[in-house]
């Protein structure tokens, strides 16, 4: 979501010298994302293109499955855009009251395991539904909308409305104002949020695997299908091949349209005067639409999720919610449902440690290293833009067999989870320790300070707060991630949600309801962590502001 | 209809919140006079021409021209000008695309292209910058900038110009040209404006007359 803004705004950071050689900062997180992202990545290329591999582009399912997930992508994407659009205005240009609490809570659908946002759709909606392809859509605009809200409407937000006004004077009326003056300022985030979306729709897994049918099969599930059910590595090989190659051309292209889109364009912080207030009763009208979208796509199916995990056969209970506490009701033969959230914890804080880590050690290099440092940026990206089953199947295939056999061992999970974490840290420390001013550290080696030791008392303090926000995100990223996890879990010790979509699978009522119990536990769970994080890079914001 | 005055501003009251902004005001503008407005900042200066123009919408009082009531008109049915502060050319056209564009947007017959070129030819002219057509806004100067946004504004020929602290970003030398430069300007092409600023000498190189806000309102 920073692309955009830095778009607007292109100042191109002056490179920092770091307190220590930049390349050997880069050493680790490198070395890390060559052995755990590239070498798998590489096996799996390799498997692809066998013979056997190869074999199965021919197969007429193959391509029924590549014609539906890029079908429900695109529609995904223009229904969420549709949907969404009206929202990104209203809720970044009018006066509502408490709309930035407003804000924050329409983001919480986007921070949701994929798996509680399809668990939720599955309570709400009659059973006959589920397999359909408009029940997919329907999930995905609920997962997507705040994507549209936050880039779109971000922009939107801080678009100066004198634009708008200088327009009106010369004769436009408010549509054709919309049309030659705002859309056109708005096409980049615009073109942004579409690449976000369709990419997170394109490899969908978490609310398909709950919510898909025979019929409404993506790529993702597929992949897991072959390698889980079915034992055809070659297979799910080509198929991950196919989707890498699909999605690489996506993004080139998007970046291709974005880069000739920036215009530099003011943009103003939004004051209150500048909000509109809502008073002609079209503008009430809006105003009441958005509300009720919001309330209804987003509100209705948490809401559900949670009533069906208290709503047992006439009436009211806790049935569900006792039952994850008893061996019998679980999936394992040792271990109740509710072990599954000590699990999750606890790979969680390994998640946080190793993220925080790395991720902070790839901030430092790219920061401190100039143009070698970008490589490094670059790549530590990689990951978030491959599908997440991609990474779980590729360490899987990779550390299957000697010198490094990791097959069953715990480590597997926090590992896949640190891959797709390390990022989010980077996007987080990096603004903030490029915005330390290197005289700091002059002024404190005047002081008679080392090297190291000026940084470890004037960067690292100023960094704190950096990297537990990181932290907090890398914690509820590590809780929610099911694509890499469904193939990394060990079967005696499963993740929240693996438990959860494990206890779905369960014929009867009470696994029904525990799943429900189980994934309104993980709703909560993430959704603290998440609002815990932005809480304090909120207060990081302000504060830095006030300093300057 | 009175001949005496174009613009009429009766008594308008803005409010944000709980602070009152303007507290009636009334203004009067002669069919071809340039009223400069003087006062301080933070004194409503832009809220009142925000209200004349229709782009704010008074808590009270009214807005008339030639004795026709215009407070529920929409901005672009007013036929106001209005040049900003910082001239907020619109960053995705180029310089005749910023000055063509009230002549493109208005509704009844639109000029065909080789009339549009002619146009925007003639008005930067006016503004003394002939052969700008094509720059990109980006590489315009604050005092080229500002020349733009003014025949921008003068393009679909308003029947008042409401200039909003024009010269305000600039530095001492080339405000006072441009001051006379837009002096010469207005009464070259005959159109009433309000010039808003808080610069005693650029108000009176400006304006015909010159008023105080202070003077307008009732204390705050």
């Amino acid at each position: 979501m920073t692309s955009v803004r830095s778009q607007v705004r292109q100042r191109r950071p002056a490179r920092v010298a770091g307190p220590v050689p930049a390349w050997l900062l880069g050493l680790v997180p490198a070395a890390f994302l060559l052995v755990f992202f590239g070498w798998p990545v590489a096996r799996i290329l390799a498997k692809g293109a066998s013979a056997r591999g190869l074999e199965q582009l021919g197969r007429p399912r193959l391509w029924r499955v590549v014609e539906f997930t890029l079908l429900q992508a695109v529609l995904s994407t223009v229904l969420t855009l549709v949907v969404a659009f009206p929202g990104a205005y209203v809720l970044n240009r009018y006066a509502v009251p408490g709309r930035r609490v407003l804000l924050a809570l329409v983001t919480v659908p986007f921070v949701l395991p994929t798996v509680v946002v399809g668990l939720a759709f599955r309570a709400l909606l009659p059973a006959s539904w589920i397999g359909s392809l408009g029940v997919i859509l329907l999930a995905h605009v609920f997962f997507n909308y705040p994507v549209v809200v936050r880039v779109v409407g971000g922009l939107w937000g801080q678009l100066d409305p004198r634009y708008v006004q200088a327009a009106r004077t010369l004769g436009a009326s408010p549509w054709q104002a919309f049309r030659t003056v705002t859309w056109p300022l708005l096409r980049p985030a615009v073109l942004a949020a579409t690449a976000l979306v369709f990419l997170f729709t394109f490899t969908s897994f978490g609310v398909v695997v709950v919510l898909g049918g025979p019929g409404t099969t993506t790529l993702e599930v597929e992949i897991y299908r072959r390698t889980a059910e079915l034992l055809d590595l070659p297979g799910a090989a080509v198929l991950a091949v196919l989707q890498l190659v699909l999605l690489g051309s996506v993004l080139l292209v998007s970046a291709r349209l974005q880069a000739g889109e920036a215009v530099a364009q003011r943009l103003r912080a939004p004051s209150a005067q500048a909000l509109l207030r809502p008073r002609s009763p079209r503008q009430l009208a809006l105003l009441g639409s958005v509300l009720a979208t919001v309330v209804v796509l987003l509100g209705a199916p948490l809401a559900a999720l949670v009533v069906r995990s208290v709503r047992v056969r006439g009436g009211w209970g806790l049935a569900f919610w006792r039952a994850l506490g008893s061996v019998d009701a679980g999936t394992t033969r040792f271990a109740a449902p509710l072990d599954s959230v000590r699990v999750s914890l606890q790979y969680a804080v390994v998640t946080a440690i190793f993220s925080v880590l790395i991720g902070g050690l790839a901030a430092c290099a790219v920061a401190y290293a100039g143009k070698a440092g970008r490589v490094l940026d670059v790549a530590a990206m990689l990951p978030l833009g491959t599908s997440a089953v991609t990474v779980g199947f590729g360490l899987l295939i990779a550390f299957a067999r000697p010198p490094l056999d990791l097959r069953g061992s715990w480590i597997m999970v926090p590992l896949a989870h640190t891959l797709v974490a390390v990022p989010l840290v980077l996007r987080t420390v990096l603004p903030v320790l490029r915005s330390i001013d290197p005289r700091l550290r002059q002024v404190a080696a005047t002081l008679g300070a080392p090297p190291l030791r000026a940084w470890a008392t004037v960067d690292l303090p100023l960094l704190r707060r950096a990297l537990a926000v990181g932290a907090g995100f890398a914690f509820a990223v590590s809780l929610g991630e099911f694509g890499a996890t469904a193939f990394l879990a060990r079967s005696d010790t499963p993740t929240l949600p693996v438990q959860v979509v494990r206890l779905l699978s369960r014929p009867g009522e009470i696994p029904y309801g525990a799943a429900m119990a189980l994934a309104t536990i993980l709703m909560v769970v993430t959704a603290a962590a998440v609002l815990g994080a932005e809480a304090l890079q909120g207060r990081q914001q302000g504060r830095q502001q006030g300093h300057q | 209809m009175n001949a005496t005055e174009a613009l009429k501003v009766h008594g308008v009251t803005v409010k944000y919140g709980d602070r009152t902004v303007l507290d009636g005001v009334d203004l009067e503008v002669g069919p071809d006079e340039v009223v400069a407005l003087l006062g301080p900042s933070g004194s409503g200066k832009s809220t009142l021409l925000q209200v004349i123009a229709g782009l704010q919408r008074p808590d009270s009082g009214r807005v008339t021209w030639a004795g026709a009531d215009l407070t529920a008109v929409a901005p672009h049915l007013r036929g106001f000008g209005l040049v900003f502060q910082d001239a907020l050319l619109f960053p995705h056209l180029d310089v005749a695309g910023n000055i063509g564009y009230g002549l493109r947007v208005t509704d009844g017959q639109r000029p065909t292209q080789s009339q549009l070129a002619d146009q925007v030819g003639e008005l930067l002219d006016l503004v003394e910058l002939p052969g700008y057509g094509d720059r990109a806004v980006a590489t315009l100067s604050g005092g080229e900038a500002q020349r733009v946004a003014l025949a921008r504004a003068l393009a679909p020929a308003p029947r008042l110009l409401l200039l909003d602290e024009p010269f305000g970003a600039l530095d001492r030398e080339l405000r006072d040209r441009l001051a006379v430069d837009v002096r010469a300007l207005l009464h070259r092409v005959g159109t009433p404006a309000v010039h808003v600023t808080h610069d005693l000498a650029e108000a009176e190189l400006v304006g015909d007359r010159l008023v105080r806000l202070a003077e307008l309102a009732r204390p705050v």
